[in-house]
C-alpha cells in the first residue's frame, strides 16, 4: 500500500470519500435498518402471541412472547419432517450434480469424440427450458413413473445442470496441458487424473459450484409444490405456505418456520462467504 | 466460445484403438448428464407439443381428441394468456429497473475503507440467506391486509387490484437486494485503484467521477445483473400464491402462475400451450443470459 500521497492529504489506496465520514455511517446505517427491517417484523411476529400483538396495535417490541413456537413449528407445524425431506432431497441432487457436471466436464475439456459439438450444444440448449416451462410436462411424467410424493420425483428434474457442467469445465480448461501430459506419463489414465489432478486442481470453481448448487436445491419452490400431493413430502419451502393457508389462526407457526428455514443459509452465509460470493457472481441462481 | 470447445491437437502417435477407447469413454462420461437432460428438459418440450394438440378435460380423463394447433394459436391471442404476460411484463418493470439502482446504492455505499465497514457488507448481503418461499412470509408479516403492519398503507395495498402486483413485487426486490449488492461490490472492486486516482489527479468530482469511470467499467455487471433480474422476475410464483395467491380477481396471476394454476381452472392442453408461449419468452431471455454468462466466466479465468 505504498500508493499514497498522489491525491491529497486524506487519500488513501481507496478514492477519498467525497462525503464527511459521519454522513457515510448515516446512509449506511439507515439503508441497514430499510433491510432489516422486515426480518425484525418477522421476529417479532414469530414470537409474540399473534392475538395479543395485533390487540396490542402493533407495537416494534415483544409482546406476550411465546418461545415455544419454534419446537411447536417444528413438531405440530411438521417443520421438521420437511427440514428432513429438504435435507435429502438437497443432498440428492448436490451429489448427483457434482458427478454428472464434472464427468461431462472432463469429457468436454480433455476427449476427443465424434459429436462432441452436437453435444455441446445439448448440453447449453438446456438453458433455454427452465424447470418453469417443463413444468406441466414433467409433473405429467413423473407422475407416470408413479414418483409423485417421493424423494427421486423431488430430485430427477435437477440430477444435471449445464451451468455446472460449463463452470467446471471452464475450470477444466484453465489447468496446464503440461500437467495433463505428465500425469499421462505417470500411467493415471483418465479416472486418475480427473479424480486426483484436475478436481483438486479445480477446487475454488466447485466449490463456487456447489454453493450454487446447494441454494438451488434448498430454495426451490415451483418444483416441489407440484411435485407433491402429500403433506409429508412437503419441503421446508412448501412447508411455509402450508402452513399459512391450514393454520391461520396460529401465523406465529408459518412466521417461526420461516426462520428455521433461513438457519441453514444463516450458516452458509457466515461460514462460507467467501464461496458464497464467488458462486452467486459466477451464475446467478434462483432461490 | 465455440472455437474453445475443441481440445488442443494431440500428438500424431495415438493409435486408433486409443481413440476409439478415449471416445468410448467422453460418450461414457456424458451418459449421466444427457440422460436427465433428454428426460426431463427435451422429451417434456415433444410432450407439452403434443398436449397443446390434444384437447383433455380438466381432470384427465379419458383419451384427449386431438385438436390441432387451434387450441395453441386460441390460447396465445385469448386474454387469459395476454393478462398473464401483461402481468409478468409489469413484473419485470416494477422489480428490474429498482433492483439494479438499489444494487448500486448499496454498493456504492459500502464500497468504503471505513472501521465496521465489513459489518453493513454483511447486514447488505444478509437477504441471500432467505429463499423465495423465506421472503414471501417476511412481507406477509409486511403487507397482508388483514395482519401486516403496513396493512393501512394505501399504496402498497393487496386487496387493491391496482396496487396488489407492485406490492407483490417488492418481496421480490427485497430479496433480490443481497445478490444485487455482491455482484455491483464485485464489480466496484475490480476498478483498478490507479483509474481512481487518475481521474482525481484529473480533478474529477465525485459525481463526475462516478459517470464518467465508474458506470462505464461496472456496465458490464449491470447488464448482467438486469438479465439475471429478468429471469427471477419471469419465474415469480412462490410471492404471488403465498402474498396474493392470484388475487385480487386476476390482478396478480402472472403468466408462471396461470400456467402451475394452484386451484386446478384451466384445462391442460390451455396449459400446455401457455408454457410454450414462456418457452418462446424464456428463449429470448436465456440466449441474452447465455452469452453474458459465457463472456463472464471466459474473462474471469
Amino acid at each position: 500500500m505504498a500508493s499514497e500521497a498522489t491525491a491529497g492529504p486524506s487519500t488513501g489506496p481507496r478514492r477519498a470519500s467525497p462525503w464527511p465520514k459521519v454522513g457515510s455511517y448515516v446512509l449506511l446505517t439507515t439503508l441497514s435498518v430499510v433491510i432489516l427491517f422486515p426480518i425484525y417484523i418477522l421476529i417479532l411476529r414469530a414470537i409474540s402471541s399473534p392475538i395479543a400483538y395485533i390487540n396490542a396495535g402493533q407495537p416494534l417490541r415483544l409482546v406476550d412472547p411465546e418461545w415455544d413456537v419454534f419446537s411447536r413449528a417444528w413438531s405440530e407445524g411438521g417443520l421438521g419432517r420437511a427440514m428432513l425431506v429438504s435435507a435429502v432431497v438437497t443432498i440428492v441432487i448436490m451429489a448427483a450434480q457434482f458427478i454428472t457436471s464434472v464427468l461431462a466436464a472432463y469429457a468436454f475439456a480433455f476427449l476427443e469424440f465424434p459429436l462432441k459439438r452436437f453435444l455441446f450444444a445439448v448440453v447449453i440448449g438446456t438453458l433455454l427450458l427452465p424447470i418453469e416451462v417443463t413444468l406441466i410436462a414433467n409433473v405429467r411424467t413423473i407422475r407416470d413413473l408413479g414418483w409423485l410424493n417421493s424423494v427421486q420425483g423431488l430430485s430427477v428434474t435437477f440430477l444435471a445442470t449445464a451451468v455446472g457442467i460449463f463452470l467446471i469445465r471452464q475450470g477444466f480448461l484453465g489447468i496446464p496441458r503440461d500437467l495433463r501430459d505428465a500425469s499421462t506419463l505417470d500411467g493415471f489414465g483418465h479416472m486418475g487424473f480427473l479424480f486426483k489432478v484436475a478436481v483438486p486442481l479445480s477446487k475454488p470453481v466447485i466449490g463456487s459450484f456447489l454453493v450454487i448448487s446447494f441454494l438451488g436445491a434448498w430454495n426451490q419452490y415451483v418444483w416441489p409444490r407440484n411435485a407433491t400431493d402429500k403433506g409429508d413430502w412437503q419441503t421446508a419451502q412448501i412447508a411455509l405456505r402450508t402452513l399459512i393457508s391450514e393454520k391461520p389462526d396460529e401465523l406465529n407457526l408459518s412466521f417461526a418456520g420461516a426462520i428455521i428455514a433461513a438457519l441453514p443459509l444463516v450458516v452458509l452465509l457466515i461460514f462460507f462467504q467467501r464461496q458464497m460470493v464467488r458462486g452467486l457472481t459466477a451464475g446467478a441462481v434462483k432461490g | 466460445m465455440t472455437a474453445t470447445v475443441e481440445s488442443d491437437p494431440r500428438s500424431p502417435t495415438r493409435t486408433s484403438g486409443q481413440k476409439v477407447r478415449e471416445a468410448l469413454l467422453g460418450w461414457l462420461f456424458l451418459l449421466p448428464a444427457l440422460v436427465v437432460f433428454v428426460g426431463f428438459f427435451y422429451y417434456p418440450l415433444y410432450r407439452l407439443v403434443d398436449m397443446a394438440l390434444h384437447r383433455e378435460n380438466r381432470f384427465g380423463l379419458g383419451d384427449p381428441p386431438y385438436v390441432g394447433p387451434s387450441q395453441i394459436t386460441d390460447t396465445l391471442t385469448g386474454p387469459d394468456f395476454t393478462e398473464g404476460v401483461a402481468h409478468s411484463g409489469l413484473y419485470v418493470l416494477y422489480t428490474v429497473p429498482l433492483g439494479v439502482l438499489l444494487g448500486v446504492l448499496l454498493a456504492v455505499t459500502a464500497n468504503r475503507r471505513l472501521k465496521g465497514i465489513r459489518i453493513f457488507q454483511t447486514i447488505f448481503s444478509s437477504t441471500v440467506a432467505t429463499s423465495v418461499a423465506v421472503a414471501s412470509v417476511i412481507f406477509f408479516t409486511l403487507v397482508n391486509p388483514v395482519v401486516g403492519y403496513f396493512k393501512d398503507v394505501s399504496w402498497l395495498s393487496l386487496a387493491n387490484p391496482d396496487t396488489a402486483l407492485f406490492s407483490v413485487s417488492l418481496s421480490s426486490v427485497w430479496q433480490n437486494l443481497g445478490l444485487t449488492f455482491i455482484i455491483v461490490l464485485a464489480a466496484l472492486q475490480a476498478i483498478p485503484t490507479e483509474l481512481e486516482e487518475a481521474s482525481a489527479l484529473d480533478g474529477y468530482g465525485p459525481v463526475r467521477h462516478f459517470w464518467r469511470i465508474t458506470v462505464p467499467l461496472i456496465s458490464p455487471a449491470l447488464l448482467f445483473l438486469g438479465v439475471v433480474l429478468v429471469v427471477f422476475a419471469l419465474q415469480a410464483y412462490a410471492q404471488i400464491e403465498v402474498l396474493t395467491n392470484g388475487g385480487p380477481g386476476t390482478s396478480t396471476q402472472t403468466l408462471l402462475f396461470k400456467i402451475a394454476d394452484p386451484d386446478g381452472i384451466r384445462p391442460i392442453g390451455v396449459k400446455a400451450s401457455m408454457s410454450l408461449g414462456l418457452f418462446a419468452l424464456t428463449a429470448v431471455v436465456a440466449g441474452l443470459q447465455f452469452g453474458l454468462l459465457s463472456r463472464r466466466v471466459h474473462y474471469g479465468e
